[in-house]
């Protein structure tokens, strides 16, 4: 992997130092390439949005990056040690190169702030150059862009409803037209039908800008579906990477493998689950201990 | 055992500014001893609505709810008792249970209120309630608040607490939505478990629908506060006739048809 590489994340450790420490991110080694869909799977606790958060320097003590180094490929062909990024440089890194669609992003937007002012921000703290005229602007194509409507840029957040305030959340993601998205959980409070036309509207942007992304989810089935590759993480350790089809075909780790089969089939066979569970011997209970 | 029908069944919300809302449209079902059904549908589809009007938090603006071919009664002792054969697991266990109380003061109300034991017998039926939800050592977890359990252990004891009174249909509301995937399996197997030995009729809502033919028998699609498709799980979701079925089966993640070329 050389030139397409974007991310390259290497024995990243993050441990919060409490009375008693928790290791959460463990040993991470990570490559990301320019334009894939990386799924990042687990359950709660093992470390996927720590992962995230350190990736964006956003950790607070008592979080903090113990050894290992994320540098950022550029595609303007220089390195970005994100590690080592002061305040002013972090505000430069931070949006512009990597964006972060938040967990329960629904509620993330400020109630009392219409969507044109919470789109503008972004420019203005990020494009100061910029007249009111073209943030405006830039701010209704956004909107256009993700489905929701530039007549909802004088709306505020409690009127639209929760699958047009992820959109908004993405459109924000998406404004400074950023290397990489980190989107954690963005449709799990969804139901099947927004989460959809959502998921949809992620890969159509992506094949038309070229981002990255890393995709949060506990949802599986979902995950081998949109995924290029997916990495399972345990207690904060990446145990698995690999293809979204080999992952559903020939998962290595014992985790994974408990994992997909904690979902029941659609259409299989009655009784059935994803990872068709071959070793009849196993257990329904055995599975999800 | 008893038999929960719901017949023509209609539910108007006033909107301010706007006309009526119809939430549920002329709805019909009978949940019997022993069977399960699916409710599925998208959000604002009706679902929760129907599952108030069950449990009486909601009144029907036209129709029937009846318990053995008798109507609800509205207030009193008659009330009561129907509450006592018709209870309800909330979709958030993180917010049912009061966080003040150890949790067996959640086993101990009903089982007091629908005078299911006596003061001397409590003990013993609380920890065996516990044991059937497989919470053990059930002398030990009895004293536990809430914010000592993980959430697939709080939807237990949410589970128990609508088990205690003995009833005969069980409302579960997204059961396992708000829990991690990896122990969601296990409270649905409970729950099916449960209405395998004490025979409940079990109404389970959810817009999962790969969960909804595993653990059902029956599927009711709901689009709009009406029921579009019903019919044995299998074929609802197989062989789907409705339009919006298909679009509900065809949204819903499936790697197996993914990846199915060989």
């Amino acid at each position: 992997m050389t030139d397409d590489t974007l991310l390259s994340i290497r024995d990243y450790n993050i441990v919060y130092e409490t009375e008693r420490p928790v290791h959460a991110v463990r040993d991470v080694n990570l490559k990301l390439q320019r334009g894939e869909i990386l799924g990042l799977a687990g359950e709660s606790g093992c470390g996927k949005t720590t992962l995230a958060y350190g990736i964006n320097r956003l950790l607070r003590p008592p979080a903090v990056i113990r050894t290992g180094s994320a540098i950022l490929h550029d595609k303007g062909g220089y390195d970005i040690d994100i590690n080592a990024l002061k305040v002013k440089e972090l505000r430069e890194y931070r949006w512009d190169k990597v964006s972060m669609v938040f967990q329960g992003a629904m509620n993330a937007l400020n109630p009392v702030i219409s969507i044109e002012k919470q789109l503008g921000d972004i420019f203005s703290t990020h494009r100061p150059q910029m007249s009111k005229a073209d943030r405006r602007e830039e701010s209704a194509g956004l909107l256009d862009l993700i489905g929701v409507g530039r007549d909802r840029l004088r709306s505020f957040p409690h009127e639209l409803s929760g699958g047009m305030r992820q959109r908004v959340m993405i459109a924000m993601a998406l404004a400074l037209k950023p290397q990489l998205m980190i989107m954690d959980e963005p449709t799990t409070a969804l139901d099947v039908l927004v989460q959809r036309d959502i998921l949809q509207e992620i890969s159509e942007l992506r094949s038309q800008f070229g981002f990255s992304v890393i995709f949060i989810t506990h949802d599986l089935p979902l995950l081998l579906e949109i995924s290029d590759r997916i990495a399972v993480m345990l207690q904060g350790e990446i145990v698995e990477l690999g293809t979204a089809e080999r992952i559903f075909r020939r998962p290595d780790h014992v985790y994974t493998e408990r994992l997909l089969q904690s979902f029941p089939s659609l259409t299989g066979e009655r009784g059935g689950f994803i990872r068709s569970g071959n070793d009849e011997t196993r257990t329904k209970d055995e599975a999800i201990v | 055992m008893s038999t929960l029908e719901f017949r023509n069944v209609s539910k108007e919300y006033r909107v301010r500014g706007a006309s009526k809302l119809k939430a549920v449209d002329d709805v019909s079902f009978s949940l019997e001893p022993g069977k399960t059904i699916a409710l599925v549908g998208q959000s604002g589809s009706g679902k929760s609505t129907i599952a108030k009007m069950l449990v009486q938090l909601e009144r029907p603006t036209s129709g029937e709810i009846l318990l053995d071919g008798k109507p609800v009664p509205r207030f009193g002792r008659g009330l009561r008792d129907y509450r006592r054969h018709v209870q309800m697991v909330f979709q958030d266990p993180f917010a049912s249970l009061n966080p003040f109380h150890p949790v067996e003061h959640h086993l101990e109300r009903p089982l007091l209120l629908h005078k299911r034991s006596t003061r001397a017998n409590l003990d013993a039926e609380i920890e065996q309630l516990l044991t059937r939800v497989q919470l053990t050592p059930a002398s030990e977890m009895r004293s536990r608040k809430p914010h000592e359990l993980s959430g697939g252990q709080r939807q237990r004891v949410a589970i128990a607490r609508a088990l205690a009174p003995k009833p005969s249909v069980l409302i579960a509301d997204e059961p396992v939505s708000m829990l991690d995937v990896s122990i969601r399996l296990g409270v649905l197997n409970l729950l099916g478990d449960l209405q395998r030995e004490e025979n409940l009729g079990v109404l389970y809502i959810t817009h999962d629908l790969a969960t909804a033919r595993h653990f059902s028998d029956e599927i009711m699609v709901l689009y709009k506060g009406v029921v579009v498709e019903s019919g044995p799980a299998d074929d609802v979701i197989l062989n789907p006739q409705h339009d919006y079925t298909k679009r509900l089966r065809d949204a819903s993640p499936n790697p197996e048809s993914q990846f199915a070329t060989p």
